[in-house]
């Protein structure tokens, strides 16, 4: 049984210029017949299977979708066409740093981190100690948030996050976080959390992790997918001559 | 139903805790970084009423009773309308780096600014109830009357909250068209004049505005000692229901695609 399907999933973007148009103006182009959307697929008819305890890579260059198929596949956003069956709970750590509020201190924030990610309060009062010792803020904690660095920004919530137990993890360049050593310190985490079992996506533009972590690859171009298999190095060397030949 | 009921409590308990911090933020945001903080959330319905107090007394004030409480029943309904509304209306969008990155109901960010509107509103209570009693009003039982116009009107405000923020993710100058329009229905809702001097027919159009209905129940109990008629209670449910329906309606329908806005 597998633990993700993700079935002929296609997914339709709305682009142009209706954003930001206010609805005087909107009733106004819709009276002279000037209001236009341009639809656009980010993703076209993507399917997989992930079993138990896989680690899946996706690869692809800018806008071939990833973060889309993430967004879908973590319940954010609803395929337009096609379906996804998930089994157990999904943890999606996508575009960390951003989300927290300026205006509240570390430890607020953190609170606040924690109860979006689906943690209790007790969960938070037992943890928090370690959070913030992980994510070393220790002389932080009643600070404004504004005030810290992107880098700490960064170290607490990659802090947070690192200690769901999901069944599914979904990853989206979280791997390179921080600096030199606070990065080995989250890079050994991740992989702790992914032997414990959890069937883990991951986006990277590293192609050295893929190699080295995944056990398959989902390799999309413009929406499409070109591979998907257990043969990772095999379509890791497709993707780099394919790269080189444009 | 009880299935219905029943997954309805799991989901509340479910996000207890998120919905608890989002309050809690929305509360600190607003009080923490002004210098009066909750002082001002009473000294500023006061300074309106004196405003006010100074300037209708010569026109409308002449032959009644207690128009302070008058000018404040319809001051105090109104701006907590205003205020919920207004502030409900940005609750989704300002808090669109969360929902676009975890899935979770997004009417709790609606529901917390409400928590916060509806603080203020009970501050803003206690000084009105100061003030009956300073300006001699007989406080009886029937006062227990006033949980119906305050109940109906913080879910009557969360059903435009819920109907104003989702528009607003589509539009964004909702806002300034807001801002008119409950200009212009303050005006409309008597707040500082009273409706006996219209035509009968003229006096039946003020029953389309449901603000002027809650300030209506509020001087009704407080004034006059009356308990508003049955068929006034279930006007005042009709607007409710119908704004929620259309705003968890609205939440329902765009739950996916307000996405693509932000």
């Amino acid at each position: 049984m597998s633990v993700l399907e993700v079935n002929g999933v296609s997914i339709r973007y709305m682009t142009g210029d209706f954003k930001d148009i206010g609805l005087k103006e909107y009733v106004m182009r819709r009276l002279r017949g000037e209001y236009h959307i341009n639809e656009f697929w980010a993703d076209r008819d993507v399917s997989f299977k992930l079993e138990k305890g896989d680690m899946l890579g996706i690869i692809g260059s800018n806008g071939a979708g990833k973060s889309t198929l993430l967004k879908v596949i973590s319940g954010i956003m609803e395929p337009t066409e096609g379906w996804v069956r998930r089994e157990g709970n999904v943890a999606a750590l996508l575009e960390l740093a951003s989300g927290f509020d300026g205006d509240l201190t570390v430890r607020e924030n953190a609170y606040l981190r924690g109860a979006m990610l689906g943690y209790t309060r007790k969960f938070m009062d037992d943890t928090y100690e370690q959070i913030i010792e992980f994510a070393e803020l220790q002389e932080f904690q009643e600070r404004p948030f504004k005030q810290l660095s992107s880098g700490m920004k960064s170290r607490l919530a990659f802090s947070i996050a690192s200690l769901v137990e999901p069944d599914i993890l979904i990853l989206d360049e979280v791997l390179s976080v921080g600096d030199g050593a606070f990065r080995k310190k989250s890079e050994s985490k991740m992989r702790e959390i992914i032997a414990g079992g959890a069937t883990t996506i991951l986006v990277s533009h590293s192609l050295q992790q893929v190699r080295e972590m995944c056990t398959k690859v989902l390799w999309l171009d413009k929406g499409n997918q070109i591979a998907f298999g257990e043969d990772v190095l095999g379509i890791c060397d497709q993707y780099i001559k394919f790269l080189e030949s444009k | 139903m009880n299935t219905v009921l029943s997954s309805a409590l799991n989901k509340m308990k479910q996000y207890q805790f998120l919905f608890e911090e989002l309050a809690k933020r929305d509360f600190k945001k607003k009080y923490k970084r002004t210098v009066l903080g909750m002082a001002w959330s009473m000294l500023s319905p006061m300074l309106t009423l004196l405003v006010m107090r100074l300037v209708f007394t010569r026109f409308f004030g002449r032959n009644m009773e207690h128009y302070t409480t008058y000018l404040f029943c319809g001051n105090l309904i109104y701006s907590f309308f205003n205020e919920s509304t207004s502030q409900g209306m940005t609750s989704l969008m300002g808090n669109a780096s969360i929902f676009t990155r975890v899935n979770i109901p997004k009417y709790l960010f609606l529901f917390s600014k409400n928590v916060q509107t509806l603080i203020n509103f009970g501050l803003t209570l206690i000084v009105f109830f100061t003030f009956c009693i300073l300006d001699g009003v007989a406080i009886t039982w029937k006062f227990l009357f006033l949980l119906y116009p305050i109940i109906t009107l913080l879910l009557f405000n969360i059903g435009l909250g819920l109907i104003l923020s989702a528009l607003f993710v589509f539009f964004r100058d909702i806002q300034y068209l807001w801002s008119v329009f409950t200009l212009l229905l303050m005006y409309l809702s008597a707040i500082f004049y009273t409706i006996d001097q219209y035509p009968y027919a003229v006096q039946c159009l003020f029953l389309l505005n449901p603000v002027y209905l809650y300030i209506r129940y509020f001087r009704k109990i407080v004034l006059e000692a009356a308990i508003p008629s049955l068929s006034f209670h279930l006007l005042i449910l009709v607007y409710v229901l119908a704004s929620l329906r259309l705003g968890f309606w609205m939440y329902k329908k765009y739950n996916t695609r307000f996405l693509y806005y932000v």
